[in-house]
């Protein structure tokens, strides 16, 4: 089945609210039997003594909304999945607010272990996202992907 | 023949621009960039890979699209 491009970028953090509602969205599809789901919070590194209070998010966001229904089409076909869901922040995001937010559901449980693994791991590797890390001081240094 | 060129994250910094639509008669993404060398010297000495109308390219690549884009190191998730 194709799926249309969707738009994944929220501005500013995802709420924990907002994640809420998504799960709950979900008790209406009775085939789900597991569901997984991974967040990704930004974290106050200390780099050089100083530490990051914020990373602002930009992206190549034509090419990045492609990349990321590439990932979803290559995960359905890989995994037995009902459905997924992606949504990365743009903009500024603050230390300990959530910056990405992938939800995998199966009718069974193995799949969604092995899905979310391979859909994190993609889009930290081919995914055009740029991260502006913004120290203390104001001053800021640019994100790479280990 | 006129190209729009998209700069991103760190290389937005440099070029002090997002975009810039370039006239150009090169046919291979590296002599382009051989021009934006010689407009932004610091680019060189930056790591960043191109895509192609939101496809990545290798340099030796024949220009064929309406917009390129020079991406630096990806930090998402």
């Amino acid at each position: 089945m194709e799926r249309t491009l969707k738009n994944v970028f929220v501005k500013g953090p995802i709420s924990s609210a907002f994640i809420g509602n998504s799960i709950a969205k979900h008790q209406s599809k009775t085939t789900i039997g597991a569901h997984n789901i991974f967040l990704g919070q930004v974290r106050a590194d200390v780099i050089n003594e100083k530490t990051v209070t914020a990373i602002d998010y930009s992206a190549y966001e034509d090419m990045a909304n492609e990349k990321f229904h590439e990932i979803r089409e290559d995960a359905f076909k890989k995994f037995n999945l009902t459905c997924m869901h992606i949504y990365h922040s743009s903009g500024r995001v603050n230390v300990g607010e959530i910056c990405l937010f992938v939800f995998v559901s199966s009718p069974r449980r193995k799949e969604v272990f092995k899905a979310l693994e391979y859909i994190v791991e993609r889009i930290k590797v081919d995914v055009p996202v740029f991260g502006k890390e913004i120290f203390e001081d104001t001053s800021h240094q640019w994100k790479t992907n280990t | 023949m006129e190209l729009t060129i998209k700069y991103f994250g760190m290389i937005s910094e440099l070029t002090s621009c997002e975009e810039e639509k370039i006239l150009f008669e090169q046919t291979t993404i590296s002599e382009l960039l051989k021009d934006l060398f010689k407009k932004y010297p610091d680019l060189k000495n930056k790591d960043f890979r191109i895509a192609q109308d939101r496809k990545l390219v290798s340099l030796d690549s024949l220009i064929s699209g309406q917009e390129l884009a020079l991406l630096p190191p990806f930090a998402g998730g």
